[in-house]
């Protein structure tokens, strides 16, 4: 019988091409256009790090007070001083300050183009926290980290540009006029969105491709190559620089559970108000700590133009459904004398809901197909104009976003049908044979 | 003397009109929001900078080597040589330019305390020279521009507050509302050094780094300094129709200066349009989008339109034999399906009206926009309107040709 409802279907699809195609047209730019804004919003909202995201946390804590803040929001980095007190506390599982460098890559071979690296300095500590995958060798040790030894872990793609792809363990690099050793290459790390730093450049930009150690970069004092905020003025030299109230660390805690961080809460939250006892701040103590996903929340990392078309979006879709029903009613009514022949011929009300059903179903299918036609046009051409290519580089037809579209497609067209449907299975049989 | 007719032969098509009423309705909302967005998005994207923006090149120059020391040095030979390509007006060194989204600022103050909650506004910081004014085409106002003599060589940290600073007329009239600013001091918390800062010039416009800037958009302050850095800006005018072969000479006459720097990557060489373009590239590609949007939606709003009233007037081939029996005109039908679209189409307006003001708070809500001009409404309407007389004019058209005899035929 669904075999026979399908040939039915079809040849009444055939029967007014004209309507057919209007009613797939309809129907697949609308799930093109809604499922293609789904999938930007989907990538964009990832968990960047999901078997650890309740675990992360950054922390905050206010040492401008409330003139320099941002609507009582702390600055998204720490002092120097705060950083290192928190440091030597110690009380997280583990943590680390880090902050971004600016430092370009001079390749040994005097002919060579020295390019830039997007760099952080971290403490060793940071590689199992942000759980840092390695092809050769591994982080260095928090020897390293005391001894400011000049070492360095390089991205995949530094060490397949510089070595050829082998293994460059305890060779050595330049990065502005100082050598390091290598202590591991990693393997391809890419979190999406990079949420150690949401607030420097683009959160969905190229991946970080070099560490070196935190204390070394303070050492050899390389400035911040990110935001820095200052209430008061740092004063001169480097001194000066790292015992002022500028905030230029970011700095993130691992804890394992809601107990420890609740209790790390309540640590900031007395060191804070320890600051305002000391007379450093003048302002009640104003902390935050926040996991990966409110941290990314509170950045807004995804982008407006994103929910935006996704709303515009799901008006369309609704707009070709609507658009759909009233042309599947117009076919449906049309053919009210067949309908009438078959109830006269015994058919239940029932069976003319399943055959108009599936009619209605392949006129989906069809409708899904043209979506899908339109979709990987839209990914191969629309998506890059539309957002920004570190997006859009992002957004692929997966064969999950395939599937969503075609059931889209086909439970949108039953939708629409259900009124239709409803209406041709009341036509009374009589009247029809006697009009016939 | 057609529309009681009308009503009544509407009221036997109760859910097709229907349809066709929520139809032009959802189409109303979301052509009108879109339309407003796309406006929005455009004005926006084409904001004055201040600046000549013709003629214009942008270069950010990266220092492969951390010492500091011969920058100074290397940055005047960088300079003369910019000067000396052929086809180059001027060329000045900046640490920051209108839509290049870095940048830093600096609260003002207008009395030497330091304390925090003194200050009166902030400013945008451009540390320029001599040549920023001309190269930059900004308007001088009021005052003079800085001399040679008066440019600092320094490095970020150990800046000190200039004695002499030009300011924009948003800035000016901020903190000497109603008085000449020339010749007043102002207090920048530069370094622990409190000096006075004199105003010695006014710019008409120079606006903030970030395209998206809020507030202090206008409010810039340009410092005589060249700020050795690891990163800074050139920025060259070309005489008119030279600037491609300038943004090609430009990298080749900086690399035989020194080779240890990098002028590659996107964003190294960019004519100022280049730099709109990327700064406002989000809001032209939304507004693209919402164009595509508007298109496709009305021409499938249009479709459905056609379908329905081809559905709704042949069905009604029989009454309309009849009509034509009884002595009714080509002229007569036409009008009477015409008007009957019209009449469905204002009532799709009149709902979609209320739901384009529904969508419109649901988007200020969550995007912070503006409120929905009633002109976008308008339009949207218009073009409703227009597109459902067009889409009823074939079949109606159709229906009018109908012969008599139509009537006497059973269905």
């Amino acid at each position: 019988m669904f075999l026979y409802y399908i040939r039915l279907g079809l040849r009444s699809l055939r029967r007014n091409p004209v309507l057919t195609i209007l009613m797939m047209l309809s129907i697949g730019f609308g799930v093109a256009a809604s499922i293609t804004s789904y999938a930007v919003l989907r990538v964009t909202s990832t968990n960047p790090i999901p078997q650890k995201s309740s675990q992360l946390f950054a922390v905050q804590i206010d040492n401008t007070g409330p003139k320099y803040n941002f609507h009582g929001e702390p600055f998204d980095s720490l002092s120097y001083i705060d950083a290192m007190a928190l440091l030597d506390a110690g009380k997280a599982q583990r943590q680390t300050a880090l902050y971004p460098v600016e430092v370009s890559v001079i390749p040994d071979d005097p002919s060579g183009i020295p390019f830039n690296a997007r760099t952080y300095a971290v403490y060793s500590t940071a590689f199992e926290m942000f759980e840092i995958p390695f092809i050769y060798g591994h982080g260095w040790s928090t020897r390293e980290d005391q001894d400011r030894i000049p070492v360095v872990v390089i991205s995949r793609s530094v060490n397949d540009k510089l070595f050829k792809g082998e293994n460059s363990v305890g060779r050595t690099i330049h990065l502005d006029g100082h050598s390091y050793a290598i202590a591991g290459v990693m393997d391809t790390w890419d979190p999406e969105p990079l949420y150690v730093d949401p607030s420097n450049s683009s959160s969905f930009g190229n991946p970080i491709e070099l560490f070196i150690p935190f204390t070394h970069a303070v050492n050899i004092k390389l400035p911040s190559g990110g935001n820095v905020n200052c209430a008061k003025d740092p004063g001169n030299g480097w001194e000066a620089w790292l015992s002022s109230e500028c905030t230029w660390v970011l700095y993130f805690a691992e804890l394992p559970n809601e107990v420890a961080a609740r209790r790390y809460h309540e640590f900031l939250f007395n060191y804070a108000a320890d600051q305002q006892r000391s007379g450093r701040f003048d302002w009640p103590a104003n902390v935050r700590l926040r996991n990966v996903e409110e941290w990314l929340a509170y950045h807004q990392v995804v982008p407006p133009e994103a929910k935006l078309s996704l709303m515009v979006s799901l008006g369309i879709l609704i707009s070709c459904i609507v658009n759909t029903a009233g042309l599947l009613l117009a076919k449906f009514i049309r053919r009210s004398p067949e309908i009438g022949l078959r109830r006269a011929l015994g058919a239940s009300r029932r069976s003319v809901h399943e055959q108009f059903l599936i009619e209605a179903m392949t006129v989906g299918l069809g409708g899904g197909i043209f979506g899908l036609l339109l979709i990987l046009g839209i990914i191969k051409f629309v998506v890059g104009l539309v957002f920004d290519p570190s997006i859009a580089r992002l957004v692929h037809a997966t064969s999950g976003i395939i599937s969503i579209t075609l059931l889209v497609a086909i439970l949108a067209t039953v939708f629409a049908a259900l009124y239709p449907v409803w209406r041709a299975a009341r036509v009374e049989p009589t009247v029809h044979l006697k009009l016939g | 003397m057609q529309v009681p007719l009308i009503f009544a032969a509407l009221r036997r098509h109760k859910s097709t009109t229907l349809l066709m009423v929520l139809q032009i309705a959802l189409a109303l909302a979301i052509v009108s929001n879109t339309l407003f967005i796309i406006q929005e998005r455009i004005s926006l994207s084409r904001r004055p900078t201040g600046l000549n923006e013709r003629n214009l090149l942008t270069i950010q120059n990266v220092w492969a080597n951390a010492d500091i020391g011969p920058i100074t040095s290397l940055a005047q030979s960088d300079l003369l040589a910019l000067r000396h390509i052929p086809g180059v007006a001027d060329a000045t060194q900046m640490n920051s330019f209108p839509l290049v989204a870095t940048g830093w600022r600096e609260a003002v103050h207008l009395d030497p305390d330091p304390a925090p909650a003194k200050w009166i506004t902030q400013g945008q910081i451009y540390a320029s020279d001599e040549h920023t004014l001309s190269t930059l085409g900004i308007k001088l106002i009021a005052g003079r521009d800085f001399r040679s003599e008066e440019i600092a060589e320094s490095d970020q940290k150990s800046l000190t507050p200039p004695a002499v600073i030009i300011i924009t007329k948003a800035l000016a009239d901020k903190i000497y509302p109603n008085e000449v600013a020339i010749g007043k001091p102002v207090y920048l918390t530069i370094s622990d050094d409190i000096r006075p800062s004199v105003i010695i010039g006014i710019v008409e416009q120079l606006t903030s780094p970030f395209s998206r800037a809020r507030s202090y958009r206008e409010t810039s302050i340009l410092i005589p300094a060249h700020i050795a850095g690891k990163r800074s800006f050139y920025l060259v005018r070309s005489s008119e129709g030279q600037l491609t072969t300038v943004a090609k000479a430009a990298p080749e006459a900086l690399l035989a200066v020194s080779h240890m720097r990098i002028l590659s990557g996107r964003g190294a060489i960019r004519t100022f349009s280049q730099v709109r373009a990327d700064a406002y590239r989000d809001d032209r590609s939304l507004a693209i989008m919402m164009g595509m949007v508007c298109v496709v939606l009305l021409t499938i709003t249009a479709g459905g339109i056609v379908g329905l009233n081809t559905f709704m007037i042949d069905r009604r081939r029989r009454q309309t034999g009849i009509r034509r029996a009884l002595g009714g005109t080509h002229r007569d039908i036409l009008t009477f399906f015409l008007i009957e679209n019209l009449i469905i189409s204002i009532g799709g307006a009149a709902l979609g009206v209320l739901l384009a003001y529904w969508l419109d708070i649901a988007l200020m809500r969550t995007f912070q926009m503006e409120r929905l001009s009633p002109a976008y409404v308008g339009i949207g309407v218009a073009v409703l309107l227009f597109l459902g007389m067009l889409s009823t004019l074939a079949p109606a058209l159709r229906a009018s040709q109908i012969p008599p005899i139509e009537a006497m035929r059973s269905v």
